[in-house]
């Protein structure tokens, strides 16, 4: 396989963008990316979006966008794994570089969740229709139930789940890109209004509208160009049952210990060797589960990691350096990209008031309903 | 809910209907065709345990549009008997009463009324015992 490197990004702001389109938002991020990686022709693409069927009654992704975006008649085509499908449309895409199929690759993820659609149903989607769904239960639903399950067991406090959303906040404020670019307090999280106990709606990510995009290219061509090489060192996918009561511990989940262990590998690093990371924060207990399968600490310290301040910005390992998916929003199939292109800010540099000291390597982890599906994607810097 | 599909699911909903793997014994519900313990295909067609405990559970207040009129509801993990775990209501009671560990037992309730295609649909539901 070749070595596969990000030459260009670039995304929309996130938030509730009544005036612009679906296909408007992602040949929006698309032109950026294209722009920020200085090339004039891509030889194919994939587009991660979740359910643009039920949020705006549209498929047929790929061909709309490579049509939109000029690039027609490339192959396109849409990826879709629920709230992971960018992140799973990266790994197409890499690996379609790496084949040596194709020498530029634009990968993008988009969704469009304000038109008007039942979002709560269409979220509920990713979860199990006919033995989850069916019975009344929402996704903040089956996340709190996770939360009380890991408050139960290991004692983490309704405090520590607040301290994540306050620290994504305070990364959120200092993102030009982000949804929510204010600080929140401890106080606010817990008094919030309860969409599903013990989680409030300051312990959810938002409903969003967004796109975000990154070109890829085999290291050879990225050689030419004069910019910092980001090469994707390791991809690692995994899946588990979509029903939550059907995992043997509610609080553990296997797809991202399992698909960080084989990004892990592929990589050839250890969780340590990681120096920050963006992680699929959907709901404050969804981070503080993932920092502990991704190695990050040990299984049931994650709460307690996070109140210490050890995610933060000047902490061990910086945690959602962009405001998460809690801050910076969260427009489900656009998420996976919009983490890489954090990732790629940081890694060359560029990520003005929120950059981090010594940013060499980079973690992206993305995620599918209650952790049915997970990517994660580890990125360097390689110029040094 | 188009009838077909609701009718599909009559068996587990209305009588619990599972399966038992004939090589390792695993339970599956709802029946699958091939046991992904063992990846054995003959299963024997088995009922199951309507009482267990709670796992985990929660308060649903943000309801999506076919459960809007039962805010606040109580939504459980439930482990049954025989090891199975469901998700369920559970109902009869004020959300304050629920706590991880508490039994219950299982009950033939109506869930959800379809409004455009007008089917009543049932199934089950927890009760504190």
């Amino acid at each position: 396989m070749r070595e596969v490197c990000v030459i260009g990004c670039g995304m929309t702001k996130f938030g509730e963008l009544w005036a612009k389109s679906f296909r408007d938002i992602f040949v929006e991020a698309a032109l950026k990316a294209i722009n920020d990686g200085e090339v004039d022709k891509i030889d194919s693409m994939y587009v991660g979006t979740m359910s643009s069927g039920l949020f705006i009654g549209q498929e047929h992704i790929g061909a709309l966008m490579a049509d939109y975006l000029g690039v027609a008649p490339i192959p396109a085509v849409r990826v879709e794994s629920a709230c992971c499908s960018s992140g799973m449309a990266l790994r197409m895409g890499f690996f379609d570089v790496a084949s040596g199929n194709s020498d530029i690759v634009l990968v993008g993820g988009v969704e469009k969740m304000t038109d008007g659609a039942d979002v709560t149903y269409a979220l509920a989607s990713a979860a199990d229709q006919e033995y989850e769904v069916y019975q009344g239960v929402t996704f903040p639903g089956l996340y709190a139930m996770i939360a009380r399950a890991h408050m139960y067991r290991y004692g983490t406090t309704r405090e520590q789940l607040a301290a994540v959303a306050v620290k994504n906040h305070h990364n959120g404020a200092l993102n030009p890109n982000a949804q929510f670019q204010r600080e929140i307090t401890v106080e606010q999280v817990i008094n919030a209004t309860l969409v599903a106990d013990p989680l409030t709606i300051l312990d959810s990510s938002p409903v969003s509208d967004g796109a975000a995009c990154v070109i890829l290219a085999s290291e050879e061509l990225a050689k030419s160009l004069k910019k910092p090489l980001i090469k994707i060192l390791g991809s690692g996918a995994a899946t588990d049952s979509l029903a939550l009561h059907q995992r043997e511990e509610i609080t553990t989940l296997k797809a991202v210990r399992v698909s960080a262990e084989r990004a892990y590998k592929m990589a050839g690093i250890n969780p340590s060797d990681v120096d920050f990371a963006e992680v699929h924060d959907c709901f404050t207990i969804a981070e503080i589960c993932i920092l502990e399968e991704l190695g990050f600490v040990e299984k049931g310290k994650g709460g307690l990691f996070t109140e210490e301040g050890h995610t933060s910005l000047e902490g061990k390992i910086p945690v959602n350096t962009s405001g998460g998916l809690k801050s910076k929003g969260h427009p489900v199939g656009a998420t996976g990209i919009a983490q890489v292109f954090e990732v790629v800010e940081q890694l060359r540099n560029n990520a003005g008031k929120r950059q981090i000291k010594n940013a060499k390597i980079g973690l992206a982890q993305n995620m599918g309903g209650t952790g049915a599906s997970s990517v994660v994607h580890i990125l360097k810097n390689v110029n040094d | 809910m188009p009838s077909p599909r609701y009718h599909r699911e009559i068996p587990q909903r209305y009588r619990l209907e599972a399966v038992k793997c004939n090589n390792c014994s695993k339970i599956l519900f709802p029946p699958r065709l091939i046991c992904p313990d063992c990846g054995f295909k003959q299963f024997e067609k088995i009922k199951l345990s309507d009482e267990g405990k709670i796992i985990t559970f929660t308060i649903i207040r943000v309801a999506p549009a076919e459960f809007a009129t039962q805010v606040p509801y109580s939504i459980a993990i439930v482990e049954l008997n025989d090891g199975v775990r469901i998700t369920t209501q559970v109902v009869d009671c004020k959300p304050e009463d629920l706590e991880i560990g508490k039994f219950v037992k299982l009950v033939f309730r109506k869930i959800q009324e379809e409004g455009k295609t007008g089917i009543i649909c049932y199934g089950y539901k927890a009760v504190l015992t």
